[in-house]
């Protein structure tokens, strides 16, 4: 019975992947470049670890609708705030889910959203401070089946 | 867009609380690489940018791209100076716009 279930599960998480895989070949769009998207997002600066908490499910079942939140420690004020928060999803297609633009009036650098997952992958996030320094954390998610994840 | 959008605020705050705004929008989020039961392409239609004001002041704002799930859910936070008005907009490919006005008391 369990085999069964898995072998099922285990199918249609492929034939997903193919579909998804498919697409963006059968669009001719180029394979999106992951350094120069970073580069775009962060510029030259290199990433340093810590004060992001990333919250994702370690095992989400279904990559059309992944719940998740970031929350990025900083005192929010005037001079020392959280400018951006952005969202990678390094193995789908198009590796952008969202950017976040806060203000000191934000007061608290979180947000909860729900991201698109084609396969399972190391789901990155970067957060610009106003100084310019940037923080970056990762989180592995495995998916068992996947979302177009554009 | 004629969809509504469904926006979450407490009933009632004090000055200088820190609130949480959810909010939801009824919306596909085309990719552009999805395809029809007869195997043409959908063609791409996100919404690609969320706008929070408050009193006409940009508070957070996000931009939206195709790894973002369809019918986006967005929770914010956001530090009261007082009562006022909010104004959430969101933007569609092709420019178009919805926008819900909702106003915040204090106590």
């Amino acid at each position: 019975m369990t085999n069964r279930r898995n072998l099922i599960m285990g199918l249609s998480a492929m034939a997903a992947w193919t579909r998804c895989a498919g697409t963006a070949e059968a669009q001719g769009l180029p394979p999106p470049d992951l350094q120069s998207v970073v580069k775009t997002l962060v510029g030259d600066a290199t990433p340093i670890g810590g004060r992001i908490s990333l919250d994702l499910p370690d095992i989400a079942e279904n990559g059309n609708t992944v719940p998740y939140s970031v929350r990025v420690e900083s005192p929010m004020s005037d001079g020392d705030y959280v400018k951006a928060v952005h969202l990678l999803a390094p193995e789908n297609p198009h590796p952008r889910i969202s950017s976040f633009f806060f203000t000191p009036q934000s007061a608290k650098a979180s947000i909860s959203s729900r991201m698109r997952l084609a396969q399972s992958q190391e789901v990155v996030v970067y957060a610009e401070m106003s100084n310019g320094a940037i923080y970056t954390s990762k989180r592995s998610v495995k998916v068992t089946i996947g979302g177009c994840g554009g | 867009m004629s969809a509504k959008p469904r926006i979450r605020l407490p009933d009632s705050v004090t000055i200088g609380e820190i609130i949480e705004i959810k909010t939801l929008m009824a919306h596909p989020m085309e990719t552009g690489a999805r395809r029809n039961a007869d195997g043409t392409l959908v063609p791409r239609l996100l919404l690609h940018t969320f706008e929070a004001k408050f009193q006409g002041k940009e508070v957070f704002r996000a931009a939206l791209h195709t790894g973002t799930a369809a019918n986006p859910f967005i929770s914010f936070f956001m530090k009261v100076p007082g009562p006022g008005e909010f104004e959430f907009i969101w933007i569609e490919d092709g420019g178009g716009r919805t926008i819900e006005r909702k106003t915040l008391k204090t106590t």
